[in-house]
């Protein structure tokens, strides 16, 4: 693999080919604020707070580092007053549906995000797909996925998987950043579990 | 619907999972919605997560997983039907059946949707049922049309 040089906040950096802009800015202890990356899983790109500016030839763009590849020559800005106006309006549109999430209340102390900028949506899930993605790459349970789509789109157990599966698992708790996921299953679990005398024992 | 039939579509796919969206619109097509039955079968014959598949099934219009009626009615409710009182033939409609949008009756005998144009303006105000192009209608041909349904 080809080492590449690209400079992130002034300081030259060597990357491994097919690594990320967050990978590598984090190679070198520079600080990126995140909420949908987690090391253990696939790039998402579903939360855009990683958001930054490349320099590319003179040209800038914004690009979201979680999931951009390191290229020669580039110039990545982690902030700048674009930079952290946009990340700031990213902040605030997610804390419409989850004002009280505890790393929103942070970032928005650091960037100035206004909490009740926009009209609350309390749908508290912000659609991270940490808790669908943990399930699924890394405890390979298939227990929780997203359903519906756009403005609907919700995470919903599969009970049947979920009543066999999670209490002995529940690894993607603590991983969900607005509380919404340990809610959802206390419903589905309340509402939907299959009741133990009536349980198929055919599945696998 | 019966699990060899199921079956049959998946290996008509050759059962391969990248056929996932093809199976399963053939059952719906054939069965008119997916029953959790026959996602439970698709998932376990192709090896494909239920969550994938659940979430596939709820991101298409195409897909319904609840019982639809024996007959669907869709009515037009595009730019050029509008102006041509689309809104007076879906009143009609749900005063002659009882349903609003996205629902069935209890008999299953009718299903209602709202469409958004289906391609054929010039015949406005279009309603569809069961496939079949009702054009040109007013609340009271409406009416009649819905009456030659059992
Ligand atoms: S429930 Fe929590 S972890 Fe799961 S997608 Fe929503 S915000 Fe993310
Ligand atoms: S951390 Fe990059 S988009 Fe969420
Ligand atoms: S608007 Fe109804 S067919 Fe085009």
């Amino acid at each position: 693999m080809s080492e590449i040089q690209l400079e992130i906040d002034g300081k030259e950096v060597s990357a491994a080919e097919g690594m990320t802009i967050l990978e590598a800015a984090q190679h070198v202890g520079l600080y990126i604020p995140t909420l949908c990356h987690h090391e253990k899983l696939e790039p998402y790109g579903g939360c855009r707070v990683c958001i930054v500016e490349v320099e590319e030839r003179g040209w800038k763009k914004l690009v979201v580092s979680c999931v951009y590849p390191v290229q020669n020559d580039i110039i990545v800005r982690t902030r700048s007053e674009k930079v952290d106006r946009i990340r700031k309006t990213i902040i605030e549109l997610l804390m419409a549906h989850a004002p009280d999430s505890p790393q929103l209340v942070e970032m928005a102390k650091e960037y100035g995000a206004v909490r009740d900028r926009f009209e609350k949506d309390p749908s508290f899930c912000i659609h991270c797909g940490l808790c669908v993605r943990y399930c699924a790459e890394v405890a390979k349970k298939n227990a929780i996925g997203f359903v519906d789509r756009g403005i609907n789109k919700e995470i919903s157990f599969i009970p049947e998987i979920a009543a066999k599966e999670c209490n002995d698992c529940k690894e993607c708790f603590p991983l969900c950043p607005t509380s919404y996921l340990q809610a959802c299953y206390v419903l589905t679990q309340g509402l939907a579990f299959p009741s133990p005398s009536v349980e198929p024992t055919s599945e696998e | 619907m019966e699990n060899d039939r199921i079956d049959q579509i998946i290996d008509k796919h050759h059962g391969e999972a990248s056929s996932l969206l093809q199976i399963l619109l053939d059952i719906q097509s054939e069965n008119s919605w997916l029953p959790k039955e026959a996602l439970g079968r698709v998932s376990q014959k192709l090896d494909v997560p239920l969550t994938r598949i659940q979430h596939i099934a709820t991101f298409y219009k195409a897909f319904s997983l609840v019982p639809k009626g024996r007959h669907e009615v869709h009515i037009c409710m595009g730019t050029a039907c509008h102006v041509r009182g689309a809104t007076r033939i879906l009143d009609t409609v749900e005063e002659a059946t009882g349903l609003k949008p996205g629902e069935t009756d209890l008999d299953l005998k009718f299903s209602l949707e709202t469409v958004n144009c289906l391609g054929c303006c010039a015949l406005g105000p279009v309603i569809n049922v069961d496939g079949k192009v009702h054009g040109k209608m007013s609340p009271v041909k409406t009416a009649e049309a819905l009456k030659t349904y059992e």
